[in-house]
């Protein structure tokens, strides 16, 4: 069994990138994803990882940088947060259609303006649809887990395409937690070596990257690149079966936390989830069958799993901590439509919580399950997307 | 030519031969055709150096004509090429003129 501490998520982070020792590293420090490349540049500069630490002048050129080690053949991984993720917006997109599976820690924060440091979940939502493979994560040490399978899912040979680790913004990333850590040579083992596909540095096979692709072949490249991130749900569940023989701790595409018999559910993402399921037992307790789905792999989106695990419900508010301004949530149109698509027909509102990392507290979670209450009872939902804790 | 299906292509759209650019005619998107006045030529082979398409033949050292079925008339070795006492040794003339 590994060491057992009480460390930040991004020392969780930070300790599992050191594990992984990547060949390069290209980051750009953005609050509050900064700790894990400060903190692995001091495993650098040590000499405890053998990693080339990249310092750039932007986010932009980061995942650049990262791209061209990627492609060179490089085990590759980087880390950061809001404006960062958004300045990167672009190369996400290059590194996925190059399918280079640059593994990467997003630490989950607002997107300006106004300016703001703290967590919700604008800058993951932002990249839904980059082809990266996302996986979110509740605490410490799931990011830490996570960060493993990410590795694997991505450099699987089937899927070669970039994979992110989310967790929440300082409520996550600054707080401390107990979580337990893996020993570096079940990491080592678990993580194997990474073999590139077209490595650049393969000099007896040279190869070019990033063509000119016309509108005869676009589309053929676009449908591969679909098939294969599909691919990842698959491989999800067998790399996180893989990580349960080595860890102990079982993952799966989503968590289900007192769905079975549920008739009223909720959906929620991250730290809030942890919140979220206190108040559901407390339901519970007085009789109510509530249930609680939290999602772990958002991108691919699980859509006939979760409409399984949500089948019972006549109910659902799903809670989102990112908007879709003049739309619903982003996690809201995933539920509707895994749900549409499985021809059940509940009666789902959206509410929108815990932006720029205002606190999400019990009372939030109690009165949206009240209401949830009264509409299961009535049958009609009033407002279909709100925002809640908000001043008047 | 047949065109691939989404399964046979390379992933991530990298080109695995090297030098296969030969097999594509960029020749046929010029409008203006550079033509080469052998009389006014120096033999410096700026032309050579500069066209980004590899359109200038070259063997033994000495220039030889220009390989239209790839030259996109871009008009870089005409600007370039000093030519003779003012002269160029290069000249860019309209398509179908
Ligand atoms: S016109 Fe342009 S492409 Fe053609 S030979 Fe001259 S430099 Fe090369
Ligand atoms: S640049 Fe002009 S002078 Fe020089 S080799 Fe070419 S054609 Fe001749």
């Amino acid at each position: 069994m590994g060491k057992k501490l009480a460390i930040t998520g991004n020392q969780a982070v930070a300790e599992a990138m050191k594990q992984i020792n990547p060949d390069v590293c290209a980051a750009y420090p953005i609050t509050p994803s900064t700790e894990i490349m400060q903190r692995f540049a001091s495993f650098v500069s040590d000499g405890v990882v053998d990693t080339e630490l990249v310092t750039v002048e932007s986010e932009h050129s980061a995942m650049s940088a990262c791209i061209g080690a990627s492609a060179a053949g490089g085990r590759v991984m980087t880390a950061t947060s809001s404006q960062g993720l958004a300045l990167m917006w672009e190369m996400l997109h290059i590194a996925a259609g190059m399918r280079l599976p640059i593994a990467m820690a997003l630490v989950n924060r607002a997107l300006s303006a106004p300016i703001n440091i703290h967590g919700d979940h604008s800058d993951g939502m932002g990249s839904r649809d980059c082809s990266w493979i996302q996986i979110y994560s509740e605490n410490a040490q799931e990011a830490y887990d996570n960060i493993f399978q990410a590795v694997r899912i991505a450099e699987h040979e089937e899927i070669r395409l970039p994979a992110m680790v989310c967790m929440d913004g300082f409520i996550i990333s600054h707080s401390i937690e107990s979580m337990e850590f893996l020993p570096d040579e079940v990491v080592r083992d678990f993580i194997g070596e990474f073999k590139p596909t077209n490595p650049l540095l393969d000099v007896d096979k040279p190869v070019t990257y990033g063509p000119l692709v016309l509108p005869d072949y676009y589309i053929e490249f676009k449908k591969a690149q679909h098939e294969a991130i599909k691919r990842a749900k698959k491989v999800t569940l067998d790399v996180a079966k893989e990580f349960e023989k080595v860890s102990g701790r079982s993952y799966g595409l989503f968590e289900s936390y007192r769905l079975d018999d549920a008739e009223i559910a909720i959906v929620v993402l991250n730290s809030a989830a942890g919140t979220a399921k206190d108040v559901v037992d407390a339901f519970r307790d007085k009789g109510i069958k509530v249930g609680l789905l939290k999602p772990r792999l958002f991108r691919p989106f699980p859509y006939e799993e979760v409409a399984d695990a949500l089948g019972s419900a006549r109910v659902i508010g799903v809670f989102d901590r990112a908007d879709s301004f003049g739309g619903f949530g982003p996690m809201y149109m995933e539920i509707a439509s895994a749900m549409i698509a499985s021809g059940s027909s509940p009666v789902m509102i959206n509410r929108i919580y815990g932006l720029g990392g205002r606190d999400f507290m019990p009372e939030d979670a109690e009165a949206v399950i009240k209401e949830l209450v009264e509409i299961a009872d009535t049958g009609k939902a009033t407002t279909l997307k709100e925002y809640i804790g908000v001043r008047e | 030519m047949k065109l691939k299906g989404w399964k046979e292509l390379e992933m991530g759209a990298v080109i695995p031969e090297a030098g296969n650019a030969a097999q594509y005619n960029t020749g046929s998107w010029r409008a203006f055709r550079p033509q080469w006045k052998e009389e006014n030529c120096i033999q410096c082979l700026f032309c050579w150096i500069y066209c980004p398409d590899s359109s200038v033949t070259v063997s033994d050292g000495k220039r030889g004509d220009f390989d239209y079925e790839h030259c996109k008339g871009c008009g870089v070795c005409a600007h370039e090429c000093p030519g003779k006492k003012g002269n160029k040794a290069i000249v860019m003339v309209e398509e179908g003129n």
